[in-house]
Protein backbone atom coordinates (compact mmCIF):
# COMPACT_ATOMS: atom_id res chain seq x y z
CA UNK A 1 0.00 0.00 0.00
CA UNK A 2 2.67 2.44 1.05
CA UNK A 3 4.68 1.26 -1.93
CA UNK A 4 1.86 2.06 -4.33
CA UNK A 5 1.46 5.50 -2.84
CA UNK A 6 5.19 6.14 -3.15
CA UNK A 7 5.05 5.09 -6.78
CA UNK A 8 2.15 7.41 -7.48
CA UNK A 9 3.92 10.29 -5.78
CA UNK A 10 6.98 9.55 -7.88
CA UNK A 11 4.98 9.57 -11.15
CA UNK A 12 3.47 12.81 -10.05
CA UNK A 13 6.90 14.33 -9.48
CA UNK A 14 8.31 12.99 -12.74
CA UNK A 15 5.50 14.49 -14.76
CA UNK A 16 5.79 17.76 -12.95
CA UNK A 17 9.46 17.92 -13.92
CA UNK A 18 8.71 16.94 -17.52
CA UNK A 19 6.10 19.67 -17.86
CA UNK A 20 8.45 22.17 -16.29
CA UNK A 21 11.15 21.25 -18.79
CA UNK A 22 8.78 21.75 -21.72
CA UNK A 23 7.49 25.09 -20.60
CA UNK A 24 10.97 26.37 -19.86
CA UNK A 25 12.12 25.18 -23.29
CA UNK A 26 9.49 27.40 -24.86
CA UNK A 27 10.28 30.29 -22.56
CA UNK A 28 14.03 30.05 -23.12
CA UNK A 29 13.62 30.11 -26.89
CA UNK A 30 11.21 33.03 -26.62
CA UNK A 31 13.57 34.93 -24.33
CA UNK A 32 16.50 34.28 -26.66
CA UNK A 33 14.52 35.54 -29.66
CA UNK A 34 13.33 38.65 -27.85
CA UNK A 35 16.84 39.34 -26.56
CA UNK A 36 18.22 38.97 -30.08
CA UNK A 37 15.64 41.30 -31.62
CA UNK A 38 15.92 43.89 -28.88
CA UNK A 39 19.72 43.94 -28.81
CA UNK A 40 19.98 44.20 -32.59
CA UNK A 41 16.90 46.36 -33.01
CA UNK A 42 18.02 49.02 -30.56
CA UNK A 43 21.16 49.79 -32.59
CA UNK A 44 19.31 51.56 -35.38
CA UNK A 45 16.15 52.52 -33.54
CA UNK A 46 15.69 56.23 -33.03
CA UNK A 47 12.99 58.76 -33.68
CA UNK A 48 14.19 59.25 -37.25
CA UNK A 49 13.47 55.62 -37.95
CA UNK A 50 9.78 56.46 -37.77
CA UNK A 51 9.94 59.68 -39.76
CA UNK A 52 12.04 58.55 -42.71
CA UNK A 53 11.19 56.52 -45.76
CA UNK A 54 13.17 53.50 -46.87
CA UNK A 55 16.60 54.15 -48.31
CA UNK A 56 19.39 52.25 -49.97
CA UNK A 57 21.65 53.34 -47.10
CA UNK A 58 20.90 51.31 -43.97
CA UNK A 59 21.61 54.25 -41.65
CA UNK A 60 19.07 56.37 -43.54
CA UNK A 61 16.39 53.73 -43.90
CA UNK A 62 13.14 54.34 -42.05
CA UNK A 63 9.79 52.62 -41.65
CA UNK A 64 7.44 55.58 -42.26
CA UNK A 65 5.90 54.14 -45.44
CA UNK A 66 5.35 50.74 -43.81
CA UNK A 67 4.04 52.16 -40.56
CA UNK A 68 1.49 54.37 -42.30
CA UNK A 69 0.59 51.59 -44.72
CA UNK A 70 -0.07 49.24 -41.83
CA UNK A 71 -2.12 51.86 -39.96
CA UNK A 72 -4.28 52.60 -43.03
CA UNK A 73 -4.79 49.00 -44.05
CA UNK A 74 -5.57 47.80 -40.54
CA UNK A 75 -7.64 50.92 -39.80
CA UNK A 76 -9.81 50.15 -42.80
CA UNK A 77 -9.87 46.44 -42.06
CA UNK A 78 -11.08 46.79 -38.46
CA UNK A 79 -14.57 48.20 -39.13
CA UNK A 80 -15.13 45.92 -42.15
CA UNK A 81 -14.15 42.82 -40.21
CA UNK A 82 -15.95 43.76 -37.02
CA UNK A 83 -19.33 44.47 -38.58
CA UNK A 84 -19.31 41.65 -41.11
CA UNK A 85 -17.88 39.17 -38.61
CA UNK A 86 -20.17 39.97 -35.70
CA UNK A 87 -23.25 40.25 -37.91
CA UNK A 88 -22.51 36.87 -39.48
CA UNK A 89 -22.02 35.26 -36.09
CA UNK A 90 -25.26 36.79 -34.73
CA UNK A 91 -27.21 35.57 -37.72
CA UNK A 92 -25.77 32.07 -37.55
CA UNK A 93 -26.26 31.69 -33.79
CA UNK A 94 -29.43 33.67 -33.11
CA UNK A 95 -31.50 33.78 -36.29
CA UNK A 96 -30.55 31.03 -38.72
CA UNK A 97 -32.89 28.03 -38.73
CA UNK A 98 -31.24 24.97 -37.21
CA UNK A 99 -30.95 22.79 -40.29
CA UNK A 100 -28.38 21.00 -42.43
CA UNK A 101 -27.63 24.06 -44.56
CA UNK A 102 -26.75 26.18 -41.51
CA UNK A 103 -24.55 23.38 -40.20
CA UNK A 104 -22.83 23.14 -43.57
CA UNK A 105 -22.15 26.88 -43.62
CA UNK A 106 -20.79 26.77 -40.06
CA UNK A 107 -18.56 23.85 -40.93
CA UNK A 108 -17.22 25.64 -43.98
CA UNK A 109 -16.44 28.79 -42.05
CA UNK A 110 -14.53 26.76 -39.50
CA UNK A 111 -12.61 25.10 -42.34
CA UNK A 112 -11.78 28.44 -43.94
CA UNK A 113 -9.92 29.39 -40.78
CA UNK A 114 -7.34 26.73 -41.62
CA UNK A 115 -6.53 27.79 -45.17
CA UNK A 116 -2.97 29.06 -45.75
CA UNK A 117 -2.86 32.83 -45.94
CA UNK A 118 -1.23 32.94 -49.37
CA UNK A 119 -4.42 31.49 -50.87
CA UNK A 120 -6.27 34.56 -49.63
CA UNK A 121 -3.59 36.65 -51.33
CA UNK A 122 -4.32 34.93 -54.64
CA UNK A 123 -8.04 35.42 -54.09
CA UNK A 124 -7.44 39.11 -53.35
CA UNK A 125 -5.32 39.47 -56.50
CA UNK A 126 -7.93 37.78 -58.67
CA UNK A 127 -11.08 39.30 -57.22
CA UNK A 128 -10.25 42.72 -55.76
CA UNK A 129 -7.15 43.79 -57.71
CA UNK A 130 -8.04 42.51 -61.17
CA UNK A 131 -11.76 41.65 -61.43
CA UNK A 132 -13.11 44.55 -59.37
CA UNK A 133 -10.31 46.72 -60.72
CA UNK A 134 -9.29 48.16 -57.38
CA UNK A 135 -5.62 47.98 -58.29
CA UNK A 136 -2.93 47.29 -55.71
CA UNK A 137 -4.61 49.67 -53.31
CA UNK A 138 -5.08 50.10 -49.59
CA UNK A 139 -8.72 49.09 -50.08
CA UNK A 140 -7.82 45.86 -51.86
CA UNK A 141 -5.27 45.09 -49.14
CA UNK A 142 -7.75 45.76 -46.34
CA UNK A 143 -10.40 43.58 -48.00
CA UNK A 144 -7.91 40.76 -48.55
CA UNK A 145 -6.85 40.84 -44.91
CA UNK A 146 -10.51 41.00 -43.86
CA UNK A 147 -11.19 37.80 -45.77
CA UNK A 148 -8.18 36.23 -44.12
CA UNK A 149 -9.25 36.94 -40.53
CA UNK A 150 -13.04 36.80 -40.93
CA UNK A 151 -13.34 33.04 -40.37
CA UNK A 152 -11.43 33.34 -37.09
CA UNK A 153 -13.49 36.35 -36.03
CA UNK A 154 -16.77 34.64 -36.91
CA UNK A 155 -15.90 31.40 -35.15
CA UNK A 156 -14.76 33.15 -31.97
CA UNK A 157 -17.85 35.39 -32.00
CA UNK A 158 -20.05 32.31 -32.45
CA UNK A 159 -18.41 30.66 -29.46
CA UNK A 160 -18.90 33.82 -27.44
CA UNK A 161 -22.62 33.96 -28.32
CA UNK A 162 -23.05 30.28 -27.59
CA UNK A 163 -21.61 30.70 -24.13
CA UNK A 164 -24.35 33.14 -23.15
CA UNK A 165 -26.74 31.04 -21.02
CA UNK A 166 -30.25 30.54 -22.41
CA UNK A 167 -31.74 31.59 -19.08
CA UNK A 168 -30.74 35.18 -19.91
CA UNK A 169 -32.52 35.04 -23.24
CA UNK A 170 -35.62 33.49 -21.67
CA UNK A 171 -35.68 36.11 -18.93
CA UNK A 172 -35.60 38.82 -21.58
CA UNK A 173 -38.43 37.23 -23.54
CA UNK A 174 -40.41 36.84 -20.33
CA UNK A 175 -40.19 40.59 -19.85
CA UNK A 176 -41.76 41.09 -23.26
CA UNK A 177 -38.66 41.95 -25.29
CA UNK A 178 -38.61 40.92 -28.93
CA UNK A 179 -35.88 38.93 -30.67
CA UNK A 180 -33.70 41.83 -31.79
CA UNK A 181 -34.03 43.57 -28.45
CA UNK A 182 -32.95 40.44 -26.67
CA UNK A 183 -29.94 40.02 -28.94
CA UNK A 184 -28.89 43.64 -28.80
CA UNK A 185 -29.55 44.43 -25.13
CA UNK A 186 -28.93 41.10 -23.42
CA UNK A 187 -26.95 38.61 -25.48
CA UNK A 188 -24.45 40.93 -27.15
CA UNK A 189 -23.38 42.87 -24.06
CA UNK A 190 -22.66 39.68 -22.18
CA UNK A 191 -20.82 38.13 -25.14
CA UNK A 192 -18.91 41.27 -26.08
CA UNK A 193 -15.73 40.78 -24.01
CA UNK A 194 -15.10 37.39 -25.63
CA UNK A 195 -16.03 38.70 -29.09
CA UNK A 196 -13.59 41.58 -28.71
CA UNK A 197 -10.82 39.37 -27.40
CA UNK A 198 -11.10 37.07 -30.40
CA UNK A 199 -11.35 40.08 -32.68
CA UNK A 200 -8.23 41.79 -31.36
CA UNK A 201 -6.21 38.58 -31.55
CA UNK A 202 -7.31 38.28 -35.18
CA UNK A 203 -6.12 41.82 -35.86
CA UNK A 204 -2.76 40.95 -34.34
CA UNK A 205 -2.50 38.14 -36.83
CA UNK A 206 -3.39 40.43 -39.73
CA UNK A 207 -0.72 42.97 -38.76
CA UNK A 208 2.02 40.37 -39.04
CA UNK A 209 0.88 38.94 -42.38
CA UNK A 210 3.24 39.35 -45.32
CA UNK A 211 2.51 36.61 -47.82
CA UNK A 212 -1.04 37.52 -48.91
CA UNK A 213 -0.13 41.19 -49.30
CA UNK A 214 2.96 40.43 -51.37
CA UNK A 215 0.82 38.10 -53.45
CA UNK A 216 -1.85 40.72 -54.08
CA UNK A 217 0.89 43.18 -54.97
CA UNK A 218 1.67 45.48 -52.09
CA UNK A 219 4.88 47.23 -52.97
CA UNK A 220 8.36 47.01 -51.64
CA UNK A 221 9.74 50.50 -52.13
CA UNK A 222 7.50 53.51 -51.74
CA UNK A 223 8.50 56.97 -50.65
CA UNK A 224 5.09 58.29 -49.75
CA UNK A 225 2.29 57.57 -47.33
CA UNK A 226 -1.10 56.60 -48.75
CA UNK A 227 -3.28 59.61 -49.52
CA UNK A 228 -6.44 57.75 -50.45
CA UNK A 229 -7.88 54.30 -50.09
CA UNK A 230 -7.06 53.69 -53.76
CA UNK A 231 -3.36 54.45 -53.22
CA UNK A 232 -0.60 51.88 -53.35
CA UNK A 233 1.14 51.03 -50.12
CA UNK A 234 3.58 48.84 -48.27
CA UNK A 235 3.35 47.43 -44.73
CA UNK A 236 5.83 46.83 -41.90
CA UNK A 237 6.29 43.06 -42.43
CA UNK A 238 7.01 43.54 -46.14
CA UNK A 239 9.66 46.12 -45.33
CA UNK A 240 11.25 43.77 -42.79
CA UNK A 241 11.16 40.93 -45.30
CA UNK A 242 12.79 43.10 -47.94
CA UNK A 243 15.53 44.38 -45.62
CA UNK A 244 16.55 40.85 -44.67
CA UNK A 245 17.05 40.01 -48.34
CA UNK A 246 19.25 42.97 -49.27
CA UNK A 247 22.99 42.50 -49.85
CA UNK A 248 24.21 45.04 -47.28
CA UNK A 249 24.70 43.28 -43.94
CA UNK A 250 23.69 46.36 -41.92
CA UNK A 251 20.14 46.00 -43.20
CA UNK A 252 19.83 43.07 -40.79
CA UNK A 253 19.93 45.62 -37.98
CA UNK A 254 17.33 47.76 -39.71
CA UNK A 255 15.16 44.67 -40.11
CA UNK A 256 15.59 43.97 -36.40
CA UNK A 257 14.39 47.50 -35.59
CA UNK A 258 11.35 46.88 -37.78
CA UNK A 259 10.70 43.59 -35.99
CA UNK A 260 10.98 45.33 -32.65
CA UNK A 261 8.38 47.89 -33.71
CA UNK A 262 6.07 45.12 -34.90
CA UNK A 263 6.59 43.27 -31.62
CA UNK A 264 5.72 46.38 -29.61
CA UNK A 265 2.58 46.94 -31.70
CA UNK A 266 1.51 43.35 -31.08
CA UNK A 267 2.21 43.62 -27.35
CA UNK A 268 0.04 46.72 -27.18
CA UNK A 269 -2.81 45.02 -29.03
CA UNK A 270 -2.64 41.86 -26.94
CA UNK A 271 -2.47 43.97 -23.80
CA UNK A 272 -5.57 45.80 -24.98
CA UNK A 273 -7.35 42.48 -25.51
CA UNK A 274 -6.53 41.37 -21.98
CA UNK A 275 -7.57 44.74 -20.57
CA UNK A 276 -10.93 44.74 -22.34
CA UNK A 277 -11.71 41.21 -21.29
CA UNK A 278 -10.81 42.03 -17.68
CA UNK A 279 -12.75 45.27 -17.60
CA UNK A 280 -15.96 44.04 -19.19
CA UNK A 281 -16.10 40.67 -17.50
CA UNK A 282 -16.14 42.30 -14.07
CA UNK A 283 -19.26 44.28 -14.86
CA UNK B 1 -21.79 48.00 -26.53
CA UNK B 2 -23.23 51.22 -27.89
CA UNK B 3 -20.02 53.04 -27.12
CA UNK B 4 -17.96 50.49 -28.99
CA UNK B 5 -20.26 50.48 -31.99
CA UNK B 6 -20.15 54.26 -32.10
CA UNK B 7 -16.39 54.22 -31.69
CA UNK B 8 -15.97 51.84 -34.59
CA UNK B 9 -18.29 53.89 -36.78
CA UNK B 10 -16.30 57.01 -35.98
CA UNK B 11 -13.08 55.15 -36.74
CA UNK B 12 -14.48 54.06 -40.09
CA UNK B 13 -15.52 57.61 -40.92
CA UNK B 14 -12.17 59.04 -39.85
CA UNK B 15 -10.30 56.59 -42.05
CA UNK B 16 -12.53 57.49 -45.00
CA UNK B 17 -12.15 61.20 -44.33
CA UNK B 18 -8.40 61.17 -43.77
CA UNK B 19 -7.95 59.43 -47.08
CA UNK B 20 -9.40 61.70 -49.74
CA UNK B 21 -8.49 60.80 -53.27
CA UNK B 22 -6.34 63.86 -53.61
CA UNK B 23 -4.59 65.48 -56.50
CA UNK B 24 -3.19 68.96 -57.02
CA UNK B 25 -1.54 70.18 -60.18
CA UNK B 26 1.94 71.67 -60.02
CA UNK B 27 5.41 70.90 -61.41
CA UNK B 28 6.27 67.28 -62.27
CA UNK B 29 3.91 64.75 -60.76
CA UNK B 30 2.34 61.39 -61.29
CA UNK B 31 3.06 57.81 -60.41
CA UNK B 32 5.70 55.57 -61.96
CA UNK B 33 5.10 51.89 -61.33
CA UNK B 34 8.10 49.58 -61.50
CA UNK B 35 8.39 45.90 -60.67
CA UNK B 36 10.61 42.93 -61.51
CA UNK B 37 14.02 41.46 -60.82
CA UNK B 38 15.52 41.41 -57.34
CA UNK B 39 18.98 41.74 -58.92
CA UNK B 40 18.13 45.05 -60.58
CA UNK B 41 16.07 46.21 -57.60
CA UNK B 42 18.98 47.85 -55.70
CA UNK B 43 19.85 49.98 -58.76
CA UNK B 44 16.31 51.09 -59.48
CA UNK B 45 15.60 51.60 -55.78
CA UNK B 46 18.64 53.90 -55.53
CA UNK B 47 17.47 55.85 -58.58
CA UNK B 48 13.91 56.07 -57.27
CA UNK B 49 15.18 57.33 -53.93
CA UNK B 50 17.39 60.06 -55.39
CA UNK B 51 14.73 60.99 -57.96
CA UNK B 52 12.11 61.34 -55.22
CA UNK B 53 14.26 63.85 -53.34
CA UNK B 54 14.38 66.04 -56.44
CA UNK B 55 10.78 65.47 -57.52
CA UNK B 56 8.77 64.94 -54.34
CA UNK B 57 5.47 65.03 -56.21
CA UNK B 58 6.35 62.09 -58.41
CA UNK B 59 5.66 58.82 -56.70
CA UNK B 60 7.95 56.08 -57.80
CA UNK B 61 7.02 52.62 -56.55
CA UNK B 62 9.31 49.63 -56.90
CA UNK B 63 8.17 46.07 -56.34
CA UNK B 64 10.21 42.85 -56.28
CA UNK B 65 8.70 39.83 -57.97
CA UNK B 66 11.54 38.42 -60.05
CA UNK B 67 12.24 39.06 -63.74
CA UNK B 68 9.45 36.70 -64.78
CA UNK B 69 6.96 38.00 -62.23
CA UNK B 70 7.77 41.54 -63.32
CA UNK B 71 7.10 40.78 -66.98
CA UNK B 72 3.81 39.13 -66.03
CA UNK B 73 2.64 42.51 -64.70
CA UNK B 74 4.39 44.57 -67.38
CA UNK B 75 2.86 42.62 -70.25
CA UNK B 76 -0.69 43.29 -69.15
CA UNK B 77 0.02 46.99 -68.69
CA UNK B 78 0.05 47.09 -64.89
CA UNK B 79 3.54 48.61 -64.66
CA UNK B 80 5.41 51.34 -66.58
CA UNK B 81 8.92 49.96 -66.24
CA UNK B 82 10.11 46.43 -65.62
CA UNK B 83 13.43 45.42 -64.05
CA UNK B 84 14.95 42.29 -65.55
CA UNK B 85 18.20 40.40 -65.22
CA UNK B 86 17.59 38.59 -68.51
CA UNK B 87 16.09 39.46 -71.87
CA UNK B 88 12.36 39.21 -72.33
CA UNK B 89 11.37 35.77 -73.63
CA UNK B 90 9.56 35.38 -76.91
CA UNK B 91 6.55 33.92 -75.17
CA UNK B 92 6.43 36.94 -72.89
CA UNK B 93 6.81 39.42 -75.73
CA UNK B 94 3.88 37.74 -77.48
CA UNK B 95 1.64 38.36 -74.50
CA UNK B 96 2.70 42.02 -74.50
CA UNK B 97 1.86 42.26 -78.20
CA UNK B 98 -1.56 40.70 -77.62
CA UNK B 99 -2.26 43.38 -75.04
CA UNK B 100 -1.04 46.13 -77.32
CA UNK B 101 1.99 46.94 -75.15
CA UNK B 102 4.92 48.28 -77.14
CA UNK B 103 8.14 48.41 -75.20
CA UNK B 104 11.80 49.37 -75.41
CA UNK B 105 14.72 47.55 -73.87
CA UNK B 106 17.48 49.45 -72.05
CA UNK B 107 20.71 47.94 -70.79
CA UNK B 108 21.50 49.72 -67.52
CA UNK B 109 24.67 47.93 -66.45
CA UNK B 110 26.44 44.62 -66.03
CA UNK B 111 26.46 42.04 -63.30
CA UNK B 112 28.81 39.10 -62.96
CA UNK B 113 27.14 36.00 -61.60
CA UNK B 114 29.58 34.94 -58.94
CA UNK B 115 30.38 31.32 -58.15
CA UNK B 116 31.20 31.28 -54.46
CA UNK B 117 32.58 28.75 -52.00
CA UNK B 118 33.47 28.75 -48.30
CA UNK B 119 36.58 30.85 -47.46
CA UNK B 120 38.35 27.77 -46.04
CA UNK B 121 37.93 25.96 -49.32
CA UNK B 122 41.58 25.98 -50.49
CA UNK B 123 41.24 23.73 -53.52
CA UNK B 124 38.61 25.30 -55.78
CA UNK B 125 40.33 28.52 -56.90
CA UNK B 126 39.63 28.31 -60.56
CA UNK B 127 37.04 26.27 -62.39
CA UNK B 128 36.31 25.88 -66.05
CA UNK B 129 32.90 26.26 -67.61
CA UNK B 130 32.98 22.52 -68.35
CA UNK B 131 33.53 21.71 -64.70
CA UNK B 132 30.65 23.98 -63.68
CA UNK B 133 28.51 22.28 -66.29
CA UNK B 134 29.45 18.86 -64.91
CA UNK B 135 28.18 19.99 -61.51
CA UNK B 136 25.03 21.83 -62.56
CA UNK B 137 23.72 20.01 -65.64
CA UNK B 138 20.43 18.13 -65.34
CA UNK B 139 20.90 14.61 -63.94
CA UNK B 140 24.46 15.47 -63.01
CA UNK B 141 26.37 12.54 -61.55
CA UNK B 142 28.60 14.81 -59.46
CA UNK B 143 28.09 14.10 -55.77
CA UNK B 144 31.47 14.90 -54.25
CA UNK B 145 34.24 17.36 -55.00
CA UNK B 146 36.46 14.49 -56.15
CA UNK B 147 33.92 13.75 -58.88
CA UNK B 148 34.95 17.07 -60.43
CA UNK B 149 38.71 16.77 -60.08
CA UNK B 150 40.42 13.70 -58.75
CA UNK B 151 42.71 15.52 -56.34
CA UNK B 152 39.85 17.43 -54.70
CA UNK B 153 38.46 16.11 -51.40
CA UNK B 154 36.14 13.17 -51.36
CA UNK B 155 33.41 15.18 -49.64
CA UNK B 156 29.85 15.81 -50.71
CA UNK B 157 29.24 19.15 -52.46
CA UNK B 158 26.49 21.16 -50.82
CA UNK B 159 24.88 23.16 -53.64
CA UNK B 160 23.06 26.48 -53.41
CA UNK B 161 21.37 28.47 -56.17
CA UNK B 162 18.54 30.87 -56.88
CA UNK B 163 15.02 29.61 -57.53
CA UNK B 164 13.41 29.13 -60.93
CA UNK B 165 11.60 32.51 -60.96
CA UNK B 166 14.94 34.27 -60.88
CA UNK B 167 16.64 35.77 -63.92
CA UNK B 168 19.98 34.77 -62.39
CA UNK B 169 18.92 31.14 -62.58
CA UNK B 170 17.82 31.52 -66.20
CA UNK B 171 21.04 33.24 -67.22
CA UNK B 172 23.37 30.88 -65.38
CA UNK B 173 21.73 27.74 -66.75
CA UNK B 174 21.78 29.23 -70.25
CA UNK B 175 25.46 30.23 -70.02
CA UNK B 176 26.71 27.09 -68.31
CA UNK B 177 24.35 24.29 -69.33
CA UNK B 178 23.47 25.70 -72.73
CA UNK B 179 19.75 25.84 -72.08
CA UNK B 180 17.87 28.36 -69.96
CA UNK B 181 16.14 26.64 -67.06
CA UNK B 182 17.95 23.31 -67.49
CA UNK B 183 19.56 22.48 -64.18
CA UNK B 184 19.93 19.68 -61.71
CA UNK B 185 17.22 20.09 -59.15
CA UNK B 186 18.74 18.62 -55.99
CA UNK B 187 20.19 21.85 -54.64
CA UNK B 188 19.03 24.31 -52.01
CA UNK B 189 17.11 26.95 -53.95
CA UNK B 190 16.08 30.33 -52.57
CA UNK B 191 14.88 33.58 -54.10
CA UNK B 192 16.51 35.29 -51.14
CA UNK B 193 20.21 35.61 -51.96
CA UNK B 194 21.12 36.13 -48.30
CA UNK B 195 19.90 32.60 -47.62
CA UNK B 196 22.38 31.37 -50.23
CA UNK B 197 25.17 33.48 -48.69
CA UNK B 198 24.42 32.09 -45.24
CA UNK B 199 24.26 28.53 -46.54
CA UNK B 200 27.58 28.73 -48.35
CA UNK B 201 29.38 30.52 -45.53
CA UNK B 202 28.22 27.81 -43.13
CA UNK B 203 29.62 24.76 -44.91
CA UNK B 204 33.22 24.21 -45.96
CA UNK B 205 32.12 21.97 -48.84
CA UNK B 206 29.41 24.24 -50.22
CA UNK B 207 29.21 25.89 -53.63
CA UNK B 208 26.65 28.27 -55.02
CA UNK B 209 26.02 31.23 -57.31
CA UNK B 210 24.30 34.64 -57.17
CA UNK B 211 24.70 38.24 -58.28
CA UNK B 212 28.04 39.99 -57.70
CA UNK B 213 26.55 42.57 -55.28
CA UNK B 214 25.89 39.84 -52.72
CA UNK B 215 29.45 38.56 -53.00
CA UNK B 216 30.93 42.02 -52.61
CA UNK B 217 28.94 42.75 -49.46
CA UNK B 218 29.90 39.40 -47.96
CA UNK B 219 33.41 38.97 -49.33
CA UNK B 220 34.88 38.18 -45.88
CA UNK B 221 32.47 35.27 -45.47
CA UNK B 222 32.85 33.86 -48.97
CA UNK B 223 35.46 33.11 -51.59
CA UNK B 224 34.81 33.77 -55.26
CA UNK B 225 35.90 31.11 -57.74
CA UNK B 226 37.59 32.28 -60.92
CA UNK B 227 35.78 31.07 -64.02
CA UNK B 228 38.08 30.12 -66.90
CA UNK B 229 40.84 31.94 -65.01
CA UNK B 230 39.05 35.24 -64.49
CA UNK B 231 37.82 36.46 -61.11
CA UNK B 232 34.71 38.62 -61.07
CA UNK B 233 35.24 42.27 -60.15
CA UNK B 234 33.80 45.49 -61.57
CA UNK B 235 36.66 45.84 -64.08
CA UNK B 236 36.54 42.31 -65.50
CA UNK B 237 32.74 42.46 -65.59
CA UNK B 238 32.60 45.80 -67.40
CA UNK B 239 35.34 44.76 -69.83
CA UNK B 240 33.42 41.52 -70.49
CA UNK B 241 36.52 39.50 -69.64
CA UNK B 242 34.49 37.63 -67.07
CA UNK B 243 32.71 35.44 -69.56
CA UNK B 244 30.33 33.77 -69.87
CA UNK B 245 28.86 34.85 -66.54
CA UNK B 246 28.93 38.63 -67.00
CA UNK B 247 25.42 39.54 -68.01
CA UNK B 248 23.57 42.71 -68.86
CA UNK B 249 20.90 44.09 -66.55
CA UNK B 250 17.81 45.51 -68.18
CA UNK B 251 15.05 47.97 -67.65
CA UNK B 252 12.11 47.61 -70.01
CA UNK B 253 9.97 50.66 -70.63
CA UNK B 254 6.44 50.78 -71.95
CA UNK B 255 6.64 53.17 -74.92
CA UNK B 256 3.37 54.89 -74.15
CA UNK B 257 4.53 55.52 -70.58
CA UNK B 258 7.71 57.30 -71.73
CA UNK B 259 5.42 59.88 -73.34
CA UNK B 260 4.47 60.96 -69.84
CA UNK B 261 6.85 63.70 -68.68
CA UNK B 262 7.52 62.15 -65.26
CA UNK B 263 8.57 58.81 -66.78
CA UNK B 264 10.76 60.55 -69.33
CA UNK B 265 12.38 62.58 -66.56
CA UNK B 266 12.92 59.47 -64.45
CA UNK B 267 14.61 57.55 -67.26
CA UNK B 268 16.85 60.50 -68.07
CA UNK B 269 17.72 60.81 -64.41
CA UNK B 270 18.45 57.07 -64.37
CA UNK B 271 20.94 57.20 -67.23
CA UNK B 272 22.50 60.48 -66.11
CA UNK B 273 23.35 59.03 -62.70
CA UNK B 274 24.00 55.42 -63.69
CA UNK B 275 27.75 55.86 -63.92
CA UNK B 276 27.89 57.12 -60.36
CA UNK B 277 25.26 54.97 -58.63
CA UNK B 278 25.62 51.56 -60.27
CA UNK B 279 29.15 50.91 -58.93
CA UNK B 280 27.91 51.86 -55.42
CA UNK B 281 25.38 49.07 -55.66
CA UNK B 282 28.04 46.56 -56.72
CA UNK B 283 27.54 46.35 -60.47
CA UNK B 284 29.46 47.66 -63.49
CA UNK B 285 28.04 50.58 -65.47
CA UNK B 286 28.11 50.97 -69.24
CA UNK B 287 30.96 53.12 -70.61
CA UNK B 288 28.39 55.56 -71.98
CA UNK B 289 24.66 56.10 -71.71
CA UNK B 290 24.33 58.45 -74.66
CA UNK B 291 22.59 55.83 -76.74
CA UNK B 292 20.04 55.18 -73.99
CA UNK B 293 19.47 58.91 -73.60
CA UNK B 294 18.87 59.25 -77.32
CA UNK B 295 16.35 56.40 -77.20
CA UNK B 296 14.43 58.11 -74.41
CA UNK B 297 14.42 61.40 -76.36
CA UNK B 298 13.12 59.57 -79.39
CA UNK B 299 10.34 57.82 -77.46
CA UNK B 300 9.26 60.95 -75.64
CA UNK B 301 8.67 62.88 -78.84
Amino acid sequence: MADLKKKRMLTDKIFKVIFLIFISLGLVVLAALIYDIVSKGMVMLDWEFFTRFDSRFPEKAGIKAGLFGTIYVIGLMIPITFFVGTATAIYLEEYAPKNKLTDLIKLNIANLAGIPSIIYGMLGLGVFVRYLNMGRSVLAGALTLSLLVLPVVIVSAQEALKSVPDSLRNASYALGANHWHTVYKVVLPSALPSILTGFILAISRAIGETAPLIMMGALTFVMFTPQGIMDSFTVIPIQIFNWTSLPKVEFELVAASGSLLLLILLFILNGLATFIRYKYSRK
Amino acid sequence: MKKITALLFVLALVVMAVLPISAAAEELEGTIKIDGSSTVYPVTQAMAEEFSYENPRVRVTVGVSGSGGGFAKFNVGETDLSNASREIKESEAEIAAENGIEFTQFIVGYDGITVAVHPENDWANDMTVEELKMIWEPNSSVETWSDVRDDWPDEEIDLYGPGADSGTFDYFTEAINGEGGASRSDFTASEDDNVLVRGISGNKYALGYFGYAYYEENSEKLKAVAVNGVLPNPETIAAKEYTPLARPLFVYAKNSAVQRPEVEAFLKFYFKNAQEIIPQVGYAPLPSYEEAMAKVEELAK
